[in-house]
């Protein structure tokens, strides 16, 4: 199969993501067992939500005291980015309307990222491979944390806070080395965001971010 | 609180998916227009820079810990040095858990 190459390519990228997920999730469940959510929701969430972003968020919103509304609402808006994510890869996917948003549920930031070969181009195989080993980590770990449940002050002591961080650091790495408008966009998105978080949620605050996307259009004017 | 959760987790499920499949579904193959495809090719680094600084800062600058930059710069330059990512991962844990040892 000429798609065999990046598929394995994207495994591998895959495994090491999802070894990092697994420490996220493993800090997901424990947090949500601490919150009373029981040893069953955290599990299901990770399986059927299967993301980070979302998952934080409800559970943050949930446990400030916001209601079901509001928490569904800041989910939504984080994962708001998937709508040009998917918008970018539409080209990139295969089959009828049905396939296509089935094969469209693969995009996580990571694989996105990772599938991204520059310019607004992808690679689909690469894309699949490496979302494929990243759901069932992503679950594993939320049950180990759920079973386990190491107090918030043990994970802050082993530095597992700083995973979700740093992992972002490092795809911006990747991403800002891409072209100067990409290091632009990226400059300007933290800019944006940094600003916004001292008056909007987070949810609200990483889409004004996105918006840094707009200097796409100023570059094409300035050529 | 258990039914909020479920209620919430469904909900969250749900428009996640959707969210994820209407861009493909709708689209299709058809190349996007040039100037879309100028704002879609800088995105990620857009959405990516906004992740890393609510992750580090927080609602309302909250959760700035300098120790937490600490550990990813570390992760950065473990990168630069060509490590491989989760390496990099493991190393801005181990230095963050380490100066929180230390100071």
């Amino acid at each position: 199969m000429a798609d065999d190459g990046p598929f394995r390519a994207g495994l591998r990228i895959g495994v090491g993501l999802g070894l990092g997920s697994f420490l996220l999730a493993v800090s997901f469940g424990a947090a949500a067992v601490d919150q009373g959510w029981g040893p069953v929701a955290p599990v299901v969430a990770s399986a059927v939500v299967f993301s980070g972003s979302a998952q934080f968020a409800l559970l943050t919103a949930l446990g400030s005291g916001a209601g079901a509304g509001a928490a569904i609402l800041s989910a939504a808006l984080i994962n708001l980015r998937f709508l040009p994510m998917g918008v970018a890869l539409a080209g990139t996917l295969r089959g009828n309307a049905l396939r296509r948003a089935l094969e469209g549920q693969a995009v996580v930031d990571a694989s996105f990222v990772a599938a991204h070969r520059g310019g607004g181009r992808f690679d689909r195989s690469l894309l699949l491979g490496a979302t494929l080993p990243q759901w069932p980590l992503w679950v594993a770990g939320t049950l180990v944390g759920v079973l386990v449940a190491p107090p918030p002050e043990l994970a802050r002591s082993l530095g597992l806070d700083v995973v979700f961080p740093a992992f972002f650091a490092l795809l911006l790495l990747e991403e800002a080395r891409t072209s100067r408008r990409a290091l632009t966009a990226a400059v300007l998105g933290g800019a944006i965001a940094l600003g916004l978080l001292l008056v909007v949620p987070p949810g609200v605050a990483l889409l004004g971010g996105a918006l840094a996307a707009l200097v796409g259009l100023a570059g094409e004017e300035v050529r | 609180m258990t039914a909020v959760v479920w209620v919430c987790i469904t909900a969250a499920a749900l428009i996640s998916a959707a969210i994820k499949g209407v861009g493909p579904a709708l689209l299709g193959a058809r190349p996007l227009p040039r100037r879309v495809r100028a704002v879609v090719a800088v995105i990620a680094p857009a959405l990516v820079a906004a992740l890393v600084v609510v992750e580090v800062v927080g609602p309302r600058w909250s959760a700035f810990d300098p120790l937490v930059v600490a550990g990813v710069v570390v992760a950065v330059a473990a990168r630069l040095l060509r490590a491989p990512m989760l390496v990099a991962v493991l190393a801005a844990a181990l230095a963050t858990a380490g100066l929180r040892l230390l100071l």
